[in-house]
C-alpha cells in the first residue's frame, strides 16, 4: 500500500500537468509509424519535386541555385503539413472524451495542448533537419556564420509553433477528426502564394498583392536572407510581428472554445 | 445528515430544451444512489454538472460539501468520474495510462509506479499491462477506465452507464468492484439504463426521466410499486396476451394465473421487472401531474 491518504492529493510543482502531458505526445508521435514517415517522406519528396522536375526550369535564381532559393520555402510548406496533424490529435482527443476527464481533474486541463504543441515543434524540427541534409546532398550552398543559423532556427522554430498554435485552435472548433483535417487544408495552401518557389514579381500583380503582403513571405524571405549571409532586416521584424499578433488570435481562440466545449461530444 | 451529494432544484437548459428540471437529489456519505433512465433523460448532463463540467442555470449543487460551480477546484479534489465511453488512451499502454494519471495527479515516479501495478492487478489487468489500450475488449476498457479514477482514492466516485455494452461477466466484475469500493467508505453516484443494476447495486435509486426525477426510494420501495415479478403469456403465435404481477412464488404464479381468466395459456414465462415496467407503473401514478403525453412515452430497451 502507498502513503497516500484517502482522498488526499498532494498539490503537484507548477508545470507538472504540462511535463506530461508532453511526455504523453512525444510518445503519441513515436508511435505514429506512419505520420513519422510522412514527416521525413515528405521533405525529402518535395526536395526532389522542385529540384529536379521543376527547378530546370527556373532560370531566375543565378549564381546561388534553384535548390538554395527554395530550401526555406520547402521548410515552411513541410512545417504546415506537419503541424496540421495537431489540428486531427486535438479534435480526437476532444471525441474520445479525455479531454473531459482531464477537465475534472484538479489540473488545469488546457495543459493538454501544450503537450500537442511542444511535440508538433519537436517533430517539425526533425523534418526541417532532414530538409537542410536532403539540401545539401542536392547543391543547397548556404554561407551563414553562426549567428545566421541561429537566427534562422529561432524565426523557422516562432513559425512552427504559431502555425501550431493555429492548427491547435481549428482542431478545437472543429471538434471532429474529419472536419478539422477539411478546415487546415485552406492553410496548407498559403506557402506556393509566397515568395518560396518563385519571386514575387514573376505573377501577375493582382497576386503580386496576396503574395507581398501575406505573412508567409517575410518569414521566407528572412529565413533566406539569414541563411546566405546576409542581413534579414525589416523582414525578420514583420516576419515576428505577424507570428506574434496570429499566436496571440490563436491561443486566446484555444482558450475560448476549449472553455466552451467542456462536457460536449 | 450529512450528505456526499446535495442537489437542490437544480435546473439545466441547452437552448430552450429543459434537460434538467428542478432536480433534488440527496446521497448520504458512504452510499450508493443509482440515476435511472432511458436515454436522452439528462443522465449525463447530471453527471456533468456534478463533476464540474457544465454550469447549471439554476438551483445548487454541492459535492462534498463544496459548491460545484462556487468552489470546482476543491470539487475536483475529491471526486472521480467514468465517463459514458471509456475516456482512456488508446495508443498508450494500460500501464503508461495509469502512470500518466498518476503523474498529472501529483504522485512522485515512484509513488505513481507502487499504485499502477497495485491497481493493475486489482483490475486484473496486470497481464495485459503492457499492450495498448486500442487492442483492448470493452470490458477491459472499463476496467482500466475505473482503475484511472480509483488513483488517487476519491471520496465520492461518478460513474456513468458502467456497464453499458458489456457482457454478463464483465458486467459481475464491474459490479463486485462498485461494491468493494463501497466498503472502503466511498460515495458512488451511478446511472443506468437497467433495473437489475440498480437493483443488485444502489442504496436509493432516482428515476429520471426528461429530466425529471418521477420516482425515487430504496430498490424494494420501487418494485412494489411495480410487484416483484411478470407473468407473461403469449399464444401459439408467440404474441404476448397477458402481463399478470406476481411476487414469483410457484403459488403466486397459479394464483394469477387462475384468477386472470386465462383459458389457453401457449407460452408462460416469469420475468423480472424492467425498467419500462416501473416507468409504466411510475408515470400510471403521477401522470396527473404531468401532461397526458407522458403516459405514452418511449421507452429505450
Ligand atoms: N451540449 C448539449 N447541447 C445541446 N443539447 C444537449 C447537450 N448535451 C445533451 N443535450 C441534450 O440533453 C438531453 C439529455 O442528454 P443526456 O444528458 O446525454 O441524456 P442521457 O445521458 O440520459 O442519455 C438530450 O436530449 C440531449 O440531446
Ligand atoms: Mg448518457
Amino acid at each position: 500500500m502507498t502513503t497516500i491518504e484517502m482522498g488526499t492529493r498532494r498539490v503537484p510543482p507548477a508545470g507538472n500537468a504540462d511535463l506530461v502531458f508532453i511526455d504523453r505526445s512525444i510518445r503519441h508521435s513515436l508511435r505514429d509509424g506512419e505520420g513519422l514517415l510522412m514527416a521525413i517522406l515528405l521533405p525529402v519528396f518535395m526536395m526532389g519535386l522542385f529540384v529536379y522536375v521543376f527547378g530546370g526550369a527556373m532560370s531566375f535564381a543565378g549564381d546561388e541555385g534553384y535548390v538554395s532559393y527554395i530550401v526555406p520555402g520547402i521548410i515552411i510548406m513541410c512545417a504546415g503539413f506537419g503541424a496540421s496533424s495537431t489540428a486531427t490529435l486535438v479534435a480526437g482527443d476532444l471525441q474520445t472524451g479525455i479531454v473531459d476527464r482531464f477537465r475534472t481533474m484538479p489540473i488545469r486541463g488546457s495543459a493538454v495542448l501544450t503537450g500537442h504543441v511542444v511535440a508538433s515543434v519537436l517533430r517539425n524540427l526533425v523534418a526541417t533537419t532532414v530538409i537542410i541534409v536532403v539540401g545539401l546532398v542536392a547543391g543547397f550552398r548556404p554561407s551563414a556564420d553562426p549567428l545566421g543559423w541561429l537566427g534562422a532556427l529561432v524565426i523557422i522554430t516562432v513559425y512552427i509553433t504559431t502555425i501550431t498554435m493555429l492548427f491547435a485552435a481549428i482542431g478545437l472548433v472543429a471538434g471532429s477528426i474529419e472536419a478539422a483535417n477539411a478546415y487546415g487544408f485552406v492553410l496548407l495552401f498559403l506557402p506556393y502564394l509566397s515568395s518560396g518557389f518563385v519571386p514575387v514579381d514573376t505573377m501577375p500583380s493582382w497576386l503580386q498583392w496576396v503574395a507581398q503582403y501575406q505573412p508567409i513571405t517575410p518569414v521566407i524571405e528572412s529565413i533566406r536572407s539569414l541563411l546566405m549571409g546576409g542581413d534579414a532586416g525589416s523582414d525578420a521584424l514583420v516576419a515576428m510581428i505577424w507570428c506574434a499578433g496570429i499566436l496571440v488570435v490563436a491561443i486566446a481562440w484555444s482558450s475560448v472554445t476549449f472553455t466552451r466545449k467542456a462536457g460536449r461530444r | 445528515m450529512t450528505y456526499a451529494i446535495d442537489v437542490r432544484g437544480l435546473t439545466k437548459k441547452f437552448g430552450n430544451q429543459v434537460v434538467l428540471d428542478r432536480l433534488d437529489v440527496t446521497v448520504p456519505t458512504g452510499s450508493i444512489h443509482a440515476v435511472l433512465g432511458p436515454n436522452g433523460a439528462g443522465k449525463t448532463t447530471f453527471i456533468n454538472v456534478l463533476t464540474t463540467l457544465v454550469r447549471p442555470d439554476s438551483g445548487t449543487a454541492a459535492v462534498g460539501g463544496s459548491d460545484v460551480v462556487a468552489r470546482a477546484a476543491e470539487v475536483r479534489r475529491r471526486i472521480s468520474v467514468t465517463g459514458q465511453n471509456a475516456a482512456v488512451d488508446d495508443v498508450l499502454t494500460a500501464r503508461e495510462n495509469l502512470t500518466m494519471m498518476a503523474r498529472l495527479l501529483g504522485l512522485t515516479r515512484a509513488e505513481s509506479r507502487v499504485r499502477t501495478d497495485e491497481l493493475l492487478e486489482r483490475f486484473a489487468l496486470d497481464e495485459a499491462a503492457k499492450k495498448r489500450v486500442s487492442t483492448f475488449s470493452g470490458g477491459m476498457r472499463r476496467r482500466l477506465d475505473l482503475a484511472i479514477s480509483l488513483i488517487c482514492r476519491p471520496q465520492i466516485v461518478f460513474l456513468d452507464e458502467p456497464t453499458t455494452g458489456l457482457d454478463t461477466r464483465s458486467r459481475r466484475t464491474l459490479w463486485d468492484e462498485v461494491q468493494r469500493l463501497r466498503t472502503e467508505g466511498v460515495t458512488i453516484l451511478l446511472t443506468t439504463q437497467y433495473l437489475d443494476e440498480a437493483d443488485a447495486l444502489a442504496d436509493e435509486i432516482s428515476v429520471l426521466d426528461r429530466g425529471r426525477v418521477v420516482a425515487r426510494g430504496t430498490p424494494a420501495q420501487l418494485k412494489a410499486q411495480v410487484g416483484s415479478d411478470i407473468v407473461e403469456v403469449r399464444n401459439e403465435r408467440g404474441v404476448l396476451v397477458h402481463e399478470l404481477h406476481t411476487d414469483g412464488t410457484p403459488r403466486d404464479v397459479i394464483d394469477v394465473l387462475s384468477a386472470s381468466g386465462v383459458q389457453d395459456a401457449g407460452i408462460v414465462t416469469i420475468r423480472r421487472p424492467t425498467l419500462d415496467d416501473v416507468f409504466l407503473a411510475v408515470t400510471s401514478e403521477t401522470g396527473s401531474r404531468h401532461d397526458g403525453a407522458r403516459a405514452t412515452r418511449e421507452v429505450a430497451s
